[in-house]
């Protein structure tokens, strides 16, 4: 029934991305976006685009993958397509009642459908070659600066594992427990939606009283472990650079360099499209 | 009255890459009356096979049939289906949800669309068939002792009056006397009512003392069916698969290796019990004895 949900977007292929420290990725996707709104010239983008499709190569995940994400976010890329389309004073190409359509709103447009569409893609890179767990420990270690003013990095992040290692169990445990009482002729889906709500009760109580006594068996089984919070914690699998993490941090560098040279440094050959 | 399985197949995941056997060609019928025993490893496909008996898994491909109906029929009532092939999963227990027991039996019948008075009716009937003491009936499920919180939710199934009873390890977890207390309840069912049981168990001897007929699932696919003495003949192949017979027949297999020609398919204690005996009685008056 809803078995099929998988967690993530996880790939599980054996690539140079899925063996990179979780950091240096978490790090690179920021790069890659602020890099996304440095560039202002098809040169620019010329160069990220190069970057990404070096990144999805050599993450060796299928590239319709990476587009599976554009999915969900089709309604907002249409929206903003549209409302620059329209919504952008300049030359005028036709008009529909009080809607014009301009040169400079198309071109508008156009960069921003890229700029989503490879927002996207981007991203996707990151959660296709890391699983959650990984990423949570990455972003302990890269946010352990915080804990210096007193932000609780490690028992977020803890409780973050913990959520997303429960998420499936969880799922199952909702499965078994709808075909349980489907098999007392409960029906989930017949009536109103006043109906559907209260079919949901015997569904519910269950699942929260399950969720409830795992939690309590959880903590006794972290607390006979002599489990006490962050400090002072070993890891099983420490976070250690290597070296494609910093062969990929000079990558980033030049990478950025290159972007906001683009957009700062004054260069005649270079036409300007935003 | 009787389940008809026509080469039944499941696949999980179809259509993606971790497409993959869950049943493969079980046929089977199981006439009214029988009690049947399922056993295999765990991952045998057994808790996939009992759910589509009731209809809650549809099969990849092949046929189940229900006193002759099909059920996968487009006009088929499958929700009634449900009421008349009674399912209690694993730890059914994880199920209840109401305020008190009484309650939470009636959500089946109630589910049925039957009256107020039949709903108690069965409800009442149902408790006491699980020997459940009127003194709890009004108490919160949750309040109950393990024990006690299966027999409100297996008498949860049992109002709804179902002519098969499919239980899916209904003692696992249990202390050795609410498991024979159980067992025990079910048999009387079996007996009395002339329910069509079938008992999904790891237990070799629970299944060689209560069933008349096993079937023995391994990755998906039946590989023995027939009366527990035949079944249990096969112990070889049945270690094979990740199971064994009861402790009785090896005990019989060693004592048969040691020279004392007793029957191979003992299979309770009671019949080696009589077999032993017997051997003692044809060697010329000796003491019979316990065993």
């Amino acid at each position: 029934m809803i078995r099929e949900i998988t967690l993530g977007q996880y790939y599980p292929v054996d690539s140079v991305l899925h063996r990179m420290d979780p950091r240096t990725k978490l790090f690179g996707t920021l790069v890659f976006i602020v890099s996304l709104f440095l560039a202002d010239s098809l040169v620019a983008y010329g160069v990220i685009t190069l970057f990404l499709v070096s990144a999805v190569r050599l993450s060796r995940v299928p590239f319709r993958f990476m587009v599976k994400g554009l999915k969900a976010m089709l309604f907002l890329l249409l929206a903003s397509v549209s409302f620059n389309l329209f919504l952008t004073p300049g030359t005028e190409i036709f008009r529909i009642g009080f809607l014009r359509m301009t040169w400079e709103g198309v071109r508008l447009a156009g960069f921003m459908a890229l700029r989503l569409v490879y927002l996207v893609i981007g991203s996707s890179v990151m959660t296709l070659t890391t699983t959650p767990n990984q990423l949570t420990d990455g972003l302990e270690k890269g946010l352990g600066v915080l804990k210096k003013v007193g932000v609780p990095v490690h028992e977020v992040s803890m409780m973050m594992s913990i959520a997303l290692r429960f998420i499936p169990i969880l799922v199952e445990e909702t499965d078994k427990i709808m075909k349980a009482q489907m098999a007392r002729g409960a029906d989930f889906e017949a009536g109103n939606l006043f109906q559907k709500a209260r079919s949901m009760v015997p569904l519910l109580v269950p699942l929260f009283i399950s969720a409830f006594r795992r939690a309590a068996d959880l903590a006794m089984a972290m607390e006979a472990r002599c489990y006490h919070g962050g400090e002072g914690r070993t890891k099983m699998k420490p976070l250690h650079y290597q070296r494609r993490d910093r062969i990929a941090y000079l990558a980033y560098l030049v990478y950025l360099g290159a972007v906001a040279g683009l957009r700062y440094v004054d260069v005649a050959w270079i036409p300007r499209v935003l | 009255m009787s389940i008809k399985a026509e080469h039944v197949n499941y696949l999980y995941g179809e259509g993606t890459a971790f497409e993959q056997y869950a049943l493969k060609d079980v046929s089977f019928e199981i006439g009214d009356g029988q009690f049947v025993g399922l056993i295999g490893h765990t991952g045998s496909g057994k808790s996939t096979l009992i759910q589509h008996l009731n209809g809650l898994l549809r099969a990849s491909s092949g046929k189940v049939y229900y006193n002759g109906e099909d059920i996968y029929a487009d006009h088929y009532d499958r929700k009634s289906l449900r009421s008349k092939v009674g399912l209690v999963f694993q730890y059914p227990e994880h199920q209840l949800f109401e305020v008190d027991v009484f309650s939470d039996v009636c959500f089946g019948p109630k589910n049925l669309g039957l009256s107020k008075e039949e709903i108690n009716i069965r409800a009442r009937e149902a408790l006491i068939q699980v020997g459940l003491e009127e003194r709890f009936w009004g108490q919160s499920p949750f309040e109950l002792s393990g024990g006690q919180k299966r027999r409100v939710a297996i008498a949860g199934v049992l109002a709804m009056r179902p002519e098969v009873l499919i239980l899916d390890e209904p003692t696992a977890g249990l202390d050795p006397r609410g498991r024979d207390e159980i067992l025990d309840e079910i048999l009387a069912l079996h007996q009395e009512k002339g329910m069509t049981i079938i008992l999904v168990s790891h237990s070799m001897e629970d299944i060689a003392r209560y069933a008349g007929r096993i079937l023995v699932m391994d990755h998906g696919e039946k590989i023995f069916d027939g009366p527990p003495k035949e079944v249990f003949c096969h112990y070889r192949e049945l270690e094979k698969v990740g199971l064994a017979a009861p402790q009785i027949t090896y005990v019989a297999q060693g004592l048969r290796e040691r020279g004392i020609p007793i029957r191979e398919d003992v299979t309770t204690v009671e019949e080696a019990k009589a077999a032993i005996l017997e051997l003692l009685g044809n060697g010329g008056g000796g003491k019979a004895g316990g065993v």
